[in-house]
């Protein structure tokens, strides 16, 4: 199936109105709705998520989410283990399809297609949304082959082609100058925040819209993890990227957007800077300062 | 008291109770392989002649066996004194009371020959076409000199027969097929252009037999005038003798020569007096041969099974039991699925085989007789579980990371399971490839129904188009064992080979083992550490 969905586009979100600034609810009673900043909504939409729920089961892992990501920005996902952020994630490229006994409803949007409708292309989707993973998982060939593979799958069997593309993606992961005389040799040789960068160059190759990362720096010293942070801001210029972490100060530093989950709810939804400074919930706040979580 | 029930708190008796158990294992095979090599590696070397004086005359043999008194039979010794074609039997039991000392002739001889087993006894003269050359000690010297000539000549015969003579009756069999045919369409122009071919081919026939039998008389030309112990004359064609052996005089150098020639016309030469001379090439080969066409087909198979079953399958009480009857597969008794083989494989499928696409040859069977790939494809369903279990094993240890990864790029579950999950489960692959080759080459009870021939006239790989003969029966060191030691005419004379056999058939599955390791340990090094 073709990946451009003809038809038109969707309705506007229903996203609702943020509660007037000022207000803030104190209480841990889970809020009904997720606090939204205005600047979130009004910035161009790669991604939105509309009522998403979950389910593994009978339990239910996510519910009712709203969210939007803006086109070029970078969207950090924080919350406590468990929150459903990683599952959120996982949405976005339908991995989540992987598990037995999953249910989804809702509909998220990629561009202006529905990833969920019926009969979407699967395999097409993933292509648009590359994936980068908790633990570095460069498969056991060569660098060369690593960062080739997307375009091997797809067919792509000139040399040439070949050669270009990993040349440009590993140049966009910041790779090429360490890797470029030892191609051939095996990607596990490579060192843990190489090995990352390495999996962030794979993902480039087919040049994806938007850059899922789960937890990317989670396995990797703080050097390897600054190198990986200055990339994503890098990155930012071409792909829209979500990340999900447990870092407070690498969602502070490298996100434009930050997005706080509870208990398989959104709570709260905006500009990174404010939810660091001011956060619009008290949960939000008293996660970001450490006092739960 | 209290140190021993400490000691057995902390494990240390039972790190020396599993310590000598490994032990006792290890000595068992060692001394299982230590018995087998000592039986057979000494077989080679050449033993003295001893004569000694018994009531009825002299014997002169090599002593092979020596029988302690029991309460009514005396002491006894066993000789091996050849000359089966005078004699009737190549062994003798001799009472040792009475017997004179023993002496050690210079001029005995023990001389292999291509028929009736060793000559054992004296050179008197050589002649050359009924004229005698030489006699006495020098007739032995020359006999020497003009060997090498002879074996020469009788290669030559023997080449000429396997190979051009073989390939002429192929090519006249093969015309008499379409002549056949072409009977049957009543096509008469076809028909004479065919017997002209047939007519030369019978004139190219006819001058090699002639050739060969120049060649015959040529080297029938020396002859050897032989005298036995006690007396007995005997003449023997030069070009019929393998090999002189005039034990008592050669010194240790020598000895080894003939001692590395012995073996390696035994690892090296066909066999000969319906297997207990000569060598056994053609069963290591058959063994390897067969070997290698079921790794052919049991991998193919059990991994194909192996992924439908893991990856493929709904989890579920049927996958369940198809699992367990894969297993229980494993320990049905091999001779069964040497039934399963005869009935389906070779009578089944052969004949079919054979009424679709060799219908011209009937009633003669190609397919529909044992040959090697049925005894390989019935080997392969023998060690398939093998194969199935260590395949689930290696693909379930494949990291979920790794597929995730390939998924996510947009790969198809395929593509997932065949560039990274498959490459990555290849040394589990092998490890059960190992297992079932350890299994299969061991397998004689199949074979003997599937394929397996006491002699095969013709080798499953050759010279002859299309090389190699999947239709052809062959030999097997293991059913070698078994007809030499047990089914042979002669098994006195065959017990070293039986070690020899044994040895070379466990050297067989210890070199491909190893073959198979060494692969393994490669792409080990490849995939990097972390695999299974």
């Amino acid at each position: 199936m073709e990946i451009d969905d003809p038809r038109p586009l969707p309705e506007p979100a229903l996203l609702q109105t943020p509660p007037p600034t000022g207000v803030r609810p104190t209480s841990f009673a889970q809020p009904d709705l997720p606090l939204t900043d205005p600047s979130v909504l009004s910035a161009p939409t790669m991604l939105q998520v509309e009522r998403l729920n979950l389910f593994y089961g009978d339990k239910q892992a996510l519910s009712d989410v709203n969210l939007k990501v803006a086109r070029n920005s970078v969207m950090a996902f924080i919350g406590p283990s468990g929150c459903g952020k990683s599952t959120l994630l996982r949405c976005l490229n339908r991995m989540n399809d992987l598990i037995d006994d999953v249910r989804i409803e809702g509909r998220v949007l990629l561009g202006n297609t529905d990833i969920y409708a019926p009969g979407t292309d699967v395999i097409a989707l993933r292509k648009r949304a590359g994936m980068v993973f908790q633990k570095s998982n460069p498969f056991p060939k060569s660098i060369f082959e690593n960062v080739a593979y997307g375009l091997r799958i797809q067919g792509q069997g000139d040399r040439v082609v070949l050669e270009e593309a990993v040349e440009r993606s590993l140049k966009g992961a910041g790779l090429w100058e360490e890797v470029k005389d030892r191609l051939k040799d095996s990607a596990q040789g490579l060192s843990g925040g190489q090995q990352q960068r390495l999996c962030i160059a794979r993902a480039l190759a087919v040049r994806p819209e938007i850059i899922l990362m789960d937890e990317p720096c989670s396995a990797l010293d703080p050097i390897a993890t600054a190198r990986v942070e200055e990339l994503i801001l890098e990155l930012k210029r071409e792909f829209t990227i979500v990340i999900v972490t447990h870092n407070m100060q690498q969602a502070a530093r490298v996100s434009d957007h930050t997005a706080f989950f509870w208990m398989g709810k959104l709570i709260e939804t905006g500009l990174t800077e404010k939810m660091f400074t001011n956060p619009g919930h008290r949960m939000t706040e008293d996660y970001i300062t450490g006092r739960f979580g | 008291m209290s140190r021993l029930a400490e000691r057995f708190r902390q494990g240390g008796i039972f790190v020396w109770f599993s310590g000598t158990l490994l032990a006792f294992c290890l000595a068992m095979i060692l001394s299982l392989v230590g018995f087998i090599v000592a039986k057979g590696m000494g077989y080679f070397w050449p033993s003295p002649l001893v004569q000694v004086q018994t009531p009825d005359g002299p014997v002169l043999g090599e002593i092979t066996g020596h029988e302690p008194a029991r309460s009514e039979e005396t002491e006894k010794i066993q000789f091996r004194v050849g000359n089966r074609d005078i004699y009737g039997q190549d062994f003798r039991w001799i009472p040792s009371a009475g017997l004179g000392a023993p002496e050690y002739p210079k001029d005995a001889l023990l001389i292999e020959r291509l028929e009736y087993g060793p000559f054992i006894g004296r050179i008197v003269s050589l002649s050359h076409d009924g004229q005698q050359v030489s006699s006495g000690p020098t007739a032995l010297a020359e006999a020497f000199s003009h060997l090498p000539e002879a074996n020469r000549l009788r290669r030559r015969i023997q080449s000429i027969e396997k190979g051009q003579v073989g390939d002429l009756n192929r090519r006249i069999e093969k015309l008499r097929l379409t002549r056949k045919k072409l009977e049957a369409r009543g096509n008469q122009a076809g028909l004479q252009t065919l017997d002209a071919q047939v007519a030369e081919l019978q004139i190219a026939y006819d001058q090699l037999q002639t050739g060969l039998e120049q060649i015959r008389t040529e080297a029938k030309a020396w002859t050897l005038n032989l005298q036995t112990a006690d007396g007995q004359v005997k003449d023997w064609p030069l070009g019929a003798v393998v090999r002189m052996v005039p034990a008592n005089t050669m010194g240790p150098l020598d000895k080894l020569g003939v001692y590395l020639s012995r073996l390696w016309e035994f690892v090296a030469d066909d066999p000969r007096e319906s297997n207990t001379e000569g060598g056994i090439f053609p069963a290591i080969f058959g063994t390897v041969m067969m070997v290698l066409v079921m790794s052919v087909l049991v991998v193919p198979l059990g991994v194909i099974t192996a992924l439908y079953l893991r990856e493929y399958a709904k989890q579920g009480w049927l996958v369940r039991a198809v699992r367990v009857a894969v297993n229980n597969l494993a320990g049905v008794p091999s001779i069964v699925f040497g039934v399963f083989g005869l009935g389906f494989f070779v009578y089944g499928l052969g004949g079919s085989i054979d009424k679709l696409f060799f219908a011209d040859s009937l009633p003669t069977p190609t397919y529909g007789t044992g040959g090697i790939l049925w005894a390989s494809l019935t080997l392969a369903l023998l060690t398939v579980p093998v194969v199935v279990v260590a395949t689930e094993e290696a693909l379930g240890a494949v990291a979920r990371s790794q597929r995730e990864a390939s998924l996510a790029m947009g790969a198809t579950k395929w593509q997932t399971l065949w560039n990274v999950v498959l490459p990555s489960a290849t040394p589990g692959i092998l490890t059960g490839l190992i297992l079932a080759i350890a299994r299969g080459a061991g397998e004689v009870a199949p074979l003997m129904l599937t394929g397996v021939v006491k002699l095969a006239p013709a080798m499953p790989l050759d010279g002859t188009f299309p090389f190699f003969h999947l239709d052809r029966k062959f030999m097997h060191l293991g059913f070698h064992i078994y007809d030499v030691g047990f089914q042979s005419p002669n098994s006195e004379a065959a017990k070293p080979m039986v070690f020899m056999a044994s040895f070379l058939l466990l050297l067989v599955v210890v070199v491909l083992n190893l073959f198979a390791l060494n692969l393994r340990r490669k792409l080990r090094e490849r995939l990097g550490g972390s695999t299974f």
